[in-house]
């Protein structure tokens, strides 16, 4: 499986030029350039890509169509189909989503005394926080502090970030590293205990911290054993949320899971419901191929927007500009931006490098789709895509023998699978859809509009404008799972259990049908259709 | 696909025409399964896909990860989605870095054989039976450094004939070694107590009040630490 004669001729050229590009500097792209760039290459700007929302309180937003599509589609359950005098749990805080936002938040819960259940679509951990590799940020070193963080934030969502969700990002930032410190999250420290950082896309600081590359797994890993190490919280897996239960006010006061094992409808009663749910890049926005997990589909927006909750920032999507483009069984996986941040560069079918490593990763996306699409200078696949070449060896020449071994071993392996050897041979890469900017609109403890609602994590929207950077969003779901579950189980601590209908079902129906949405999509979709349907008759048997 | 590129994989008692390109998982949905069990995150750092193998004609038995690897003409495979193992819910701020502890949480620990047979199965190609003697010395160093690319698929936990759970060892280990023996990283707790003094506080908040055009200036105009 390893690289084509073709391929390997371009990589000849990428070896041609690299003790020269070692000194070499790409300059940045000017403000001005980077915005023409991005206008023009990257995908949140393709019309055809859009539409408006027809309803909910977004109606007129423009969103991807495939979200548009969930956020509109008919619920999967109807008033009438579930007893919901039939009551499965009771709970005081109920957290959906078993990633690092909810972890974070159910623990939180727990401590502020609240009685937390977890419920999760597939396993607890399965999720886009176990895949994050590169690294966390916070300003906790003496050249940096939060609020040069806070200007990189801005700066990196092209200053449309809601700043009190700035604020609390930054400010809880070193708060949430000593947490996760003292929880035993084994981070790469040197010997006097001072935590490594380096650089990533858009910062103006080293405060990337990391694990190795396995910095997501490392802290889900931690904050999953401390879950499990606490009893006292429920953990309740393959039972995802597919409608949320409201009283007659429209708080929420529960929910409706889906037992994957019988597939038996559960009735949830809680007095505070956390939604953190995560991303959504298995809806394939454009036909791009994704990082996520594969329950990344967006049920979270559609389960807050149905109960009223307003979405923001839903117009952008994160694209990685380095998504595997070859070999095709691990096209669309995540390259990690640590990579670049190491000092890897990236270069055309002629050797030539022809962006800074570092921009934000909306330009750095843009800018390798012009150079492939514009420029003509990209590396063709066997499958008919198009990649660029993401130099690593020159990280060993930079830094030293060995360092490619000692911080991208997942890299290493995940390439190794394939006989490719990135610490000799540079990797062939593409943009793949990654994360989901905007979300669920929130306030700086995780409410909603809706009363008993808390979101947390990749479901919200706000923290990082129209742009995340690297590091953030790690940093982001501790922070807001912490504050979210804190605030949900302050909020729970005051009120009773409530009221179980699915009365705002009632105006959501006769919504769409005034919009005339007739359309079969029922959602939460839960997972993506990868099934081949295929109905061949099977060969008769030998005689 | 034509016919005559497939390739037959026997999948428990079934057998099915996919693709020789396909991995597992995408083989599988190829064949026409719907997957809730035994996939996760596609891309190799959940553990949810360990899958188990062997070949025609040959008794070996492979370990594998069904997201990572590519499908073989005869493979004749099942998937292990999960495997059950002991995990004693404990405070690790109550617990020293040594062998007393992992022995405290994990008494079967003890009855290690060192058969190896743990390592055979590692998808990650881990050192397993090196991590779990490391824990057994006390030497929790090794222990998090050898188990750290463990994804916790539960392979080497099925296999094991006395009846461990490696990851959890693994896991106890990194907690107990990032907390007891790595030293606190001390400028952030420099930085934690000049936060609780309401360092950055108006500075912040400051900034927050200040219109997206002042800001925008000072984000140009910010210095970049140099790599
Ligand atoms: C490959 C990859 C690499 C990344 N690298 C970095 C990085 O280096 N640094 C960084 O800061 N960020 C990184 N990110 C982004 C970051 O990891 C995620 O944005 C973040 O972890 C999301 O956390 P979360 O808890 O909100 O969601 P997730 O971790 O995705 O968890 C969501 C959980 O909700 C569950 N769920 C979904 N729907 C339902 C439902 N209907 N009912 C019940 N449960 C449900 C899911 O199954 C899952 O368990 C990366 C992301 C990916 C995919
Ligand atoms: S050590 Fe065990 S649980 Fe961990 S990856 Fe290897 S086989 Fe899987
Ligand atoms: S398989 Fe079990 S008994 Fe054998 S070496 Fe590994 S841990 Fe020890």
């Amino acid at each position: 499986m390893s690289y084509t004669p073709a391929m390997r001729e371009s990589i000849a050229r990428v070896e041609a030029t690299r003790a020269a590009r070692l000194d070499e500097t790409y300059p940045r792209l000017e403000h001005e350039e980077a915005q023409a760039v991005l206008r023009k290459y990257h995908p949140d700007y393709v019309a055809e890509g859009m539409r408006q929302l027809r309803v909910g309180p977004n109606k007129g937003d423009r969103t991807p169509l495939e979200l548009a599509d969930v956020l509109e589609a008919a619920p999967v359950i109807q008033p009438g189909m579930v007893d919901l005098d039939r009551v499965d749990l009771e709970t005081d805080v109920l957290v959906v989503g078993g990633g690092g936002a909810g972890a974070s938040a159910a623990l939180l819960a727990q401590e502020h005394g609240a009685q937390v259940t977890l419920v999760t679509k597939l396993r607890f951990g399965d999720a886009n926080t176990m895949m994050a590799q590169g690294g966390i940020q916070a300003a906790d070193k003496p050249s940096d502090n939060p609020a040069i963080h806070y200007l990189d934030v801005m700066g990196g969502g092209h200053f449309t970030n809601v700043p009190d969700l700035v604020e609390a990002l930054v400010m809880d930032a070193p708060y949430v590293i000593q947490w996760l410190e003292r929880l035993g999250c084994m981070f790469n420290k040197r010997p006097d205990g001072v935590m490594e950082t380096i650089h990533g896309g858009g910062t103006s600081r080293k405060r990337m911290h990391y694990a190795r590359d396995y910095s997501g797994a490392e802290i889900m890993r931690t904050l999953r054993d401390e879950v499990r190490c606490r009893p006292q919280i429920r953990v309740l897996e393959f039972c995802p949320v597919v409608e949320l239960l409201t009283d007659a006010n429209g708080t929420v006061t529960g929910a409706v899971l889906l037992n994957l094992e019988n597939h038996e409808y559960l009735v949830a009663r809680a007095k505070a419901v956390v939604l953190a749910t995560g991303g959504s890049g298995r809806l394939h926005y454009q036909g791009f191929p994704c990082t996520n997990h594969y329950g990344a589909t967006a049920d979270g927006l559609v389960l807050g927007y149905r109960v009223g909750a307003a979405l923001s920032f839903l117009d952008t999507m994160q694209y990685h500009p380095t998504g595997a483009a070859y070999p095709e069984q691990i096209m669309g996986q995540l390259v990690t931006e640590k990579v670049r941040g190491l000092g890897a560069q990236l270069c055309n079918i002629d050797g030539v490098q022809f962006t800074f490593p570092l921009e934000p990763r909306d330009i750095e996306s843009a800018a390798v789709i012009r150079e492939c699409v514009e420029h003509g200078k990209g590396i063709p696949t066997p499958a008919g895509g198009v990649g660029v070449w993401l130099d690593s060896p020159l990280i060993d020449l930079k830094h030293g023998p060995g360092t490619v071994a000692r911080e991208l071993p997942a890299m290493i392996r995940q390439f190794g699978r394939f006989d490719i050897d990135i610490t000799r041979e540079p990797m062939l890469i593409y943009p793949t859809l990654h994360y989901q900017n905007g979300g669920l609109t929130i306030a700086s403890d995780g409410s909603t509009g809706v009363a008993g609602l808390f979101v947390a994590g990749e479901a919200a929207g706000g923290i990082h404008g129209r742009n995340r950077l690297m590091g953030n969003s790690l940093l982001d779901i501790v922070v807001f799972g912490r504050r979210a579950g804190r605030a949900a189980a302050s909020h729970a601590a005051g009120v009773a259990l409530g009221h179980v209908t699915l009365a705002h079902l009632d105006a959501w129906n006769q919504t769409r049908a005034a919009e005339g949405l007739d359309g079969a999509l029922l959602s939460p979709i839960l997972l993506p259709d990868y099934t081949r349907h295929d109905r061949t008759p099977l060969a008769a048997p030998v005689r | 696909m034509s016919e005559d590129k497939m390739i037959t994989v026997q999948v428990m008692e079934r057998k099915v025409k996919v693709p020789p390109s396909l991995t597992i998982i995408k083989a599988l949905e190829y064949a026409g399964y719907k997957l809730t069990h035994g996939v996760g995150c596609r891309a190799g750092f959940c553990g949810a896909c360990g899958t188990v193998y062997r070949m025609p004609g040959e008794a070996k038995l492979h370990f594998a990860l069904a997201c990572q690897t590519v499908v073989q003409d005869g493979m004749y495979l099942t998937q292990i989605p999960f495997f059950p193992g002991q995990k004693p819910a404990y405070d690790v701020t109550m617990l020293m870095p040594d062998a007393a502890a992992v022995l405290k949480v994990f008494p079967e620990t003890i009855n290690c054989l060192g058969c190896n047979t743990c390592t055979k199965a590692c998808p990650q190609d881990l050192e397993v039976m090196h991590y779990v003697a490391a824990s057994l010395r006390g030497d929790v160093e090794a222990l998090a450094d050898l188990s750290f690319d463990c994804i916790m698929c539960g392979l080497c936990v099925a296999r094991c004939p006395a009846e461990l759970v490696p990851p959890h060892i693994g896991l106890l280990g990194r907690r107990l070694y990032s907390l007891h023996v790595l030293p606190k990283a001390p400028d952030l707790a420099t930085r934690i107590a000049d936060m609780d003094g309401g360092a950055y506080r108006d500075q912040v908040a400051e900034l927050k009040v200040r219109s997206a055009a002042e800001i925008k200036t000072q984000y140009v105009a910010r210095d970049i630490e140099p790599e």
